[in-house]
């Protein structure tokens, strides 16, 4: 075999791999897809959004846990996001150059992959023995903490990508910077900080562990925010690990809806994103 | 969407979100065993139709239920181990029982339908020290001469969590077998030698039912609601019992509650023909002083109305609800011991269903 | 900010002080980001102060997790965690290598995109999705089919069979790994795809010039020079699996111990926190439990910052080198 034909074999065959473990990504993707659909559809009726998780053996919806997920997200964000905006505000306009700024921007890259149990740990530690019970505030907050570090990277990566030119002409307007990040720099940078936010909500929205202890479960309807309150990751776990039909399907139903949304809000804010950088370059 | 917009949107949104967290009737708040949770939940749900009052139990074992009342996080703590009364005296805890129950243990075995299977303490002790590894292990055989049983690999399940049904269990391998008493010893939670850990008694039936060559142990309503394949087991007169209502009530029958201070009372291996030899009340915990008076005294209200009107669910859940002497002792109790206990009518005069 | 004097000082006042209040808010935010993870760090270390006291280094060289006796190591929940992430390493490394080059060398234009797209929503998918996936579908298929043939081809052979006997649980420690190697593969995926791109197209143009296969420019052109890149977004992927807890809660098997077989179920550190903190009795136990949780903390902290250190260095040298 001449040493050319070995090269050609060797490269037919490490390409065939390459593209033999593309194949497994995908068929691990869609495996996973495919047992949510199957498993979950079943489930899927209008009572799984008008009713309450119901005891073992009967019948009943998710209504309680979606609520509290909604609840704990929206609080989430609206307490991670805009404190995630202003830091990202500091690290790409006031504190571009600054010292502390690499510190920051190091910290927050190691916030923001790290394992969201600690924060949960930390947030019990923090919340819930000072309060004395587990809360849905307890919850939120974790979440917002999960938030921050997405925000805050995304924020600064949007804003920088505003031309310098723009802020010039304001600055050379008379404005000072608050008023040229309000009025010029959001504004124009306004869809990708949109796209972050949607990131965000989307990475939380799928969190079980800093929730099992803060916010805990609640059987029952509540919108007490200093008390338990039901969400699906938690409802998901209790469901799936127990043996009662009628719960496992539940879960099911409830994965399948956490991961339509989540998929429907990464592809939504993958198309924000394209719009916005219409040359593709990432 | 001009920054107006933006603000009037926000300011709905958090009006939105402040009005979520409006005073509501309160839900009372428990946590604790697994043993108990089928019939609590059913309970619950019929006390809320009732009633309005919803009861939010978290079914996270007899250990956390014993961390939380402690940690005054719920109103009410639920644990299938008792309390010492010294333990109670120190915390401030008032104990009492809720409702009798047996642990069964149950197996994933290919051909074995549910009740085939018979075992004993010490060859339950023996599978779970790791001593018996395969089904068709000769000892297994011998107590079940007519069961045909394959080579498969035994996969022993055990409570990871902190569990009351854990404690009633390694309780009866401990008086069943010496050498189980000093390698693993009896608590919620204990170092096993081999098999695999599952959370709650919804995690070990699951987990059984999963795995092939599985044995488990969980509370009966759990295999009966789930149609596992429960086990037989012979007792101390030597008599093979079937789990169910009646011989886990010849267990509680022989049980003397009124010389138990605090309630303590382990009811495995109690004697008698028909006894279910896993037997087990499980318990209530709550503050003589109470740090809200009027949550638990909702709590009690429940449990006086479970008393009175939850006998049937329970039966037929195959749970053996209290013999009426023992709740009127209860009552007792609760005057003597809990400040603020509203007092309860008595089954005599009770009201309307 | 001087200009004419058309402008009224009472109003440049007003500017000027939201200006400061501006700026402060954005400076306090971002310092948030630094009080947060020194927050995080103190309270672990407090929490887990009383069980460090008590045990000192028997903490870590201990593998009894014995409530009753109320003994903790911590060396039965870092053997798992340190074996899982291992062998999802082992698998997703290849696996993602294969899908980078895919993506940047082979794909034609209109199969990227929805391919690439396809790879990154696999890591959008909520970590307890994984595990309910891996426990009631991937766990049945190892029970039954996989792992008998595991234990009864490579279980005889010597030195590795160790790895493989045992009963077949269908969950355990090699479950696990599987389930993380799926969870990490995208990540690891992106950063080296990302990495693939940044190299110069002369560099690739050159190899291609003097008749190299596309293998061989990639691996002796491209690897190379991304070698730093690559090894972070391996770096990234494995601090990633070292914190999971959802997926492996569901397969590890929670068993507190260390077993010589990949087929046997053991734990790691979060999933013994996951566990186990709601319902630990007793103040050494809850207190062994944030040990824990420091100890993870640790880890990963570690293992992070090693990473976004090495892509930053490849960040700053792809800038220069544009």
């Amino acid at each position: 075999m001449s040493r050319r034909f070995l090269r050609k074999v060797i490269n037919v065959v490490a390409l065939a791999l390459s593209g033999l473990a593309t194949a497994i990504g995908l068929f691990f993707l869609g495996a996973i897809l495919w047992t949510l659909f199957s498993r979950g559809l079943a489930g899927m009726s209008v009572m799984l959004f008008t009713a309450m998780t119901p005891p073992p053996g009967g019948s009943g919806g998710l209504l309680n846990a979606i609520y509290g997920s909604v609840v704990m997200t929206v609080i989430g964000i609206l307490l991670g996001g805009p404190v995630g905006m202003l830091a990202g505000t500091y690290l790409a306009e006031y504190g571009r150059t600054a010292r502390i700024s690499s510190v920051i921007r190091f910290v927050n890259d190691v916030l923001l992959s790290a394992p969201s149990i600690i924060v949960g740990l930390f947030v019990y530690e923090l919340l819930v023995i000072r309060m004395g019970h587990f809360s849905a505030i307890a919850g939120a907050v974790a979440l917002a903490i999960i938030a921050l570090p997405v925000t805050v990277r995304t924020t600064e990566d949007m804003l920088n990508l505003v031309p310098q030119g723009m802020k010039d002409a304001s600055t050379a307007m008379g404005a000072y910077p608050w008023r040229t990040i309000t009025s010029v720099v959001y504004p124009a940078a306004r869809s990708g900080i949109v796209t972050g936010l949607l990131l965000a909500v989307a990475r939380i929205s799928g969190e079980t562990a800093p929730l099992l202890f803060t916010a805990l479960n609640n059987q029952f309807w509540s919108t007490d925010l200093n008390a338990p309150m039901a969400n699906l990751p938690v409802v998901i776990f209790q469901f799936a690990l127990s043996p009662y039909p009628n719960w496992q399907q539940l879960a099911w139903s409830g994965a399948l809806l956490i991961t339509l949304s989540i998929l429907i809000l990464s592809i939504t804010a993958r198309f924000v994103v394209a719009r916005l950088n219409p040359g593709g370059q990432r | 969407m001009n920054l107006q917009k933006f603000q009037r949107v926000l300011w709905a949104l958090l009006g939105a979100i402040a009005g979520t967290g409006a005073v509501q009737a309160a839900d009372i708040s428990g946590a604790g065993a697994t043993f108990p949770y089928p019939i609590y939940s059913k309970w619950a749900d019929a006390y809320k139709q009732q009633t309005g009052i919803g009861l939010n139990y978290q079914s996270i074992g007899s250990g956390g239920g014993i961390k939380q009342i402690k940690a005054k996080t719920v109103t009410f703590g639920a644990s299938d181990m008792p309390l010492k009364p010294e333990d109670l005296k120190e915390a401030g805890l008032v104990q009492f029982p809720m409702i009798i129950g047996g642990v069964v243990p149950v197996v994933n075995i290919k051909g074995v339908q549910p009740g085939q299977m018979v075992l004993n303490g010490p060859t339950v002790a023996s599978i779970y020290l790791g001593e018996i590894t395969k089904w068709n292990d000769a000892r297994i055989k011998k107590l079940n001469p007519k069961l045909s049983l394959p080579a498969t690999t035994i996969a022993p399940i055990y409570r990871s969590d902190g569990s009351g049904t854990n404690f009633l269990f390694t309780h009866y391998l401990s008086q069943e077998s010496p050498k189980f008493k000093e390698t693993i010893g009896e608590a919620t939670s204990v170092q096993w030698p081999s098999g695999i850990g599952a959370k709650g008694n919804e995690g070990v039936a699951n987990m059984t039912a999963q795995t092939e060559g599985a044995i488990g142990y969980v509370e009966y309503a759990y295999a009966k609601q789930t149609r596992m394949t429960y086990c037989d087991l012979i007792n101390s007169a030597g008599k093979t019992v079937a789990p169910n209502g009646e011989s886990f009530q010849a267990a509680a029958a022989s049980a003397d509650w009124a010389h138990a201070p605090g309630y303590y009372l382990i009811l495995t291996d109690q004697p008698g023909a028909g006894s279910w030899p896993i037997t087990g009340a499980s318990f209530i915990l709550v503050y003589g002083t109470p740090p809200d008076a009027t949550a638990t005294g909702e709590a009690l209200k429940f449990f006086d109305w479970a008393y009175r009107n939850g006998a049937r669910m329970a039966a037929d859940l195959d749970y053996v609800p209290l013999p009426e002497s023992l709740i009127k002792q209860i009552r007792a109790t609760w005057k003597a011991e809990i400040k603020g206990a509203p007092a309860m009518a008595s089954a005599s005069d009770a009201k309307r269903m | 900010m001087n200009t004419a004097a058309a402008i009224d000082p009472r109003h440049a006042a007003g500017q000027r002080l939201r200006e400061r209040m501006f700026r402060a808010a954005t400076f306090v935010a971002a310092l948030l980001v630094l009080i947060l993870l020194g927050g995080v760090a103190l309270s672990l270390l407090h929490g887990a102060w009383p069980a460090l006291a008590h045990f000192r280094l028997h903490f870590l060289t201990s593998e009894i997790w014995n409530p009753v006796t109320e003994k903790f190591g911590a060396l039965a929940a870092v053997y798992g965690t340190v074996i899982t992430s291992l062998i999802a390493l082992v698998i997703a490394i290849p696996v993602s290598f294969g899908i980078a080059i895919f993506l940047t060398e082979l794909a034609p234009a209109w199969l990227k995109r929805p391919v690439g797209i396809a790879i990154e929503l696999l890591a959008a998918v909520p970590s307890i999705i994984f595990g309910i996936w891996g426990l009631f579908v991937l766990a049945p298929i190892l029970q039954r089919h996989v792992q008998p043939w595991l234990i009864d081809v490579i279980g005889p052979l010597p030195i590795i069979g160790r790895l493989f006997q045992g009963p077949p649980f269908g969950i355990g420690i090699l479950t696990a790994g599987i389930v993380l190697a799926i969870m990490v593969v995208p990540f690891i995926s992106a950063v080296t795809r990302d990495v693939f791109e940044t190299v110069p197209d002369v560099l690739k143009e050159s190899g291609y010039g003097l008749g190299a296969t596309t293998w061989e420019v990639i691996w002796q052109v491209v690897v190379p020079y991304s070698r730093t890149g690559m090894i972070g977004g391996i770096m990234l992927g494995l601090g990633r699996a070292l914190g999971e807890t959802m997926a492996v809660t569901f397969v590890i098997g929670n068993a507190h111990r260390i077993g010589s077989s990949l087929l046997a179920p053991g734990t790691t550190i979060s999933a013994a926190i996951a566990n186990e903190f709601t319902e630990a009795v007793g103040d050494l136990y809850t207190s062994s439990l944030v040990a824990l949780g420091a100890l993870l903390f640790l880890i990963t902290f570690s293992v992070i910052a090693a990473a976004r250190f090495m892509l930053l260095r490849l960040e700053r040298r792809a800038l220069s080198s544009v």
